[in-house]
């Protein structure tokens, strides 16, 4: 029991060794959550070429460490509601790797201001056979109200998978849906698909 | 003068909103008066761009890090007094004696404020103004309203604001210069920390006017709901259809829901 004690308060004291762990479908969402945070943020501490700025290497991170464990499928299918139907297999497709492209590039950059934050891990509780749960996370500064970070999460048979992050109470999903339901009563599913490829193009040529 | 400030807030938000309720509109129902809302934030924009975030930028190369914690440290333990009280008037008495306890803490030990000690004993900080105080006890957030200079607001918050402005002691000081001065920095100093945030809603955001405004109601109804919030109808909405197509249940979620916000539910809906 002591030694359990003593494992669990290193692997909060030297995120490297929690990180290394390796991640099966069976890892608990909140685990999880704890153990790719800790290993991005580690190598954002310690990666200059991220710390000053290139973004593409911070996008690179995302992509590899962060990705894997991400739902776009259904974080586009929640962020258009009930226009999600409306569009046929390609277009939903199509909708779903262009929002990816849309919150990698908005999460890396996310990443890098909050590189300097610790953050906290909230006491976790889960109904045995809960299939749908949320993580809570805060990133505390001195000075400053200590700013939530919520991770929700899908069990699928690949393992718990993320389909809303909320900063603060906002939900990134939900803070599209207006914008993507206007986009869609005024032209239609392929216009709020030309308004996403045209924004990430002017995204990546901002960079 | 100085009184007919806050009175004048206190009637434009009603004013506007009266006004202007039949104007353009993209049928939203918590944006009745987007058309008025988007010139409003097309004019707070651009003296931003022109005025207030060249000075804060020229603020943030100017001082060290250290030395703006020091103003925000300084400024925020004023607003903890207001935090204190709003947490009081919301009932939440533990909160309140907490907020209370940083104040004493933070003006002897941490120098008048300038440094945060209690945060770094672990006594956290809240979040509290006179407009969650009236959420909390369940007044509507009714329309959306982008307010000249303060910007996003709603009816209730910026009847909020006019009692925080009549609250603060900082705009309220006798002495015109030190106060205009006080003023001045800490409104540089609170848009400096806001300039990481810009890049983020210039890259996430199609429309910045949407975006801003769907965070600033997503943000404001988890405060009052202390951070956790049930889903928005809209949300348990859309949720419930990629449940059903999964034959997945929602039942107890959808019942969590609170009849006071029902007012969030959006326009395509």
């Amino acid at each position: 029991m002591k030694f359990l004690v003593l494992l669990t308060t290193l692997s909060l004291l030297l995120p490297n060794l929690a990180g290394a762990q390796a991640l099966t479908p069976d890892t608990p969402p909140d685990v999880l959550v704890k153990n790719v945070t800790n290993e991005v943020l580690a190598i954002v501490r310690k990666d200059k070429d991220i710390q000053s700025g290139n973004h593409q290497k911070a996008i690179g991170l995302v992509e590899t460490k962060v990705l894997p464990h991400f739902d776009f499928t259904r974080m586009t299918q929640l962020s258009l509601g009930r226009d999600w139907r409306k569009a046929t297999p390609e277009q939903q497709k199509t909708l779903a790797d262009q929002f990816r492209t849309l919150l990698v590039r908005t999460y890396s950059s996310a990443l890098n201001e909050y590189k300097s934050q610790v953050i906290e891990f909230k006491p976790f509780k889960m109904k045995p056979g809960a299939t749908d749960v949320k993580v809570q996370t805060q990133i505390s500064q001195s000075g400053s109200r200590p700013i939530p970070l919520d991770y929700y999460l899908e069990k699928l048979p690949q393992g718990w998978k993320v389909y809303d992050i909320e900063v603060d109470g906002i939900s990134l999903v939900i803070n599209y849906r207006e914008s993507f339901a206007s986009e869609v009563r005024r032209g239609g599913i392929e216009g709020l698909i030309k308004t996403l490829e045209a924004k990430n193009r002017s995204d990546a040529a901002g960079k | 003068m100085k009184k007919s400030i806050p009175t004048r807030f206190a009637l434009l938000p009603m004013a506007v909103a009266l006004l202007l309720g039949g104007c353009a509109t993209s049928g939203n129902p918590r944006d009745p008066i987007e058309g008025f809302n988007r010139a409003v934030f097309a004019f707070n924009d651009g003296i931003d761009r022109a005025v207030v975030k060249p000075v804060a930028k020229g603020y943030v190369a100017a001082l060290p890090g250290p030395v703006r914690s020091g103003v925000s440290n300084f400024f925020g333990n004023i607003d903890d007094v207001f935090i204190a009280v709003n947490d009081f008037l919301q009932g939440k008495v533990p909160d309140a004696i907490n907020d209370v306890g940083r104040v004493l803490v933070n003006t002897s030990l941490g120098i008048l404020g300038v440094r945060d000690v209690a945060s770094e004993l672990g006594v956290e900080k809240h979040k509290a103004d006179f407009g969650l105080t009236l959420g909390h006890w369940g007044v509507g957030a009714g329309p959306y309203l982008v307010l000249p200079f303060f910007g996003p607001s709603t009816v209730r918050d910026a009847t909020g604001l006019v009692l925080d402005v009549k609250a603060d002691p900082v705009a309220n000081l006798p002495d015109v210069p030190v106060r205009n001065s006080l003023v001045v920095t800490r409104d540089i100093n609170l848009r400096a920390q806001l300039l990481p945030a810009d890049k983020i809603v210039d890259e996430a955001a199609l429309d910045r006017y949407a975006y801003i405004r769907d965070a600033y109601l997503q943000r404001r109804r988890s405060l009052i709901y202390d951070g956790n919030p049930p889903r928005d109808n809209a949300a348990e909405a859309a949720r419930s259809d990629v449940f059903a197509s999964r034959g997945a249940e929602t039942g107890p979620r959808l019942a969590s829901n609170r009849p006071m916000e029902s007012s969030t539910t959006t326009a395509h809906e």
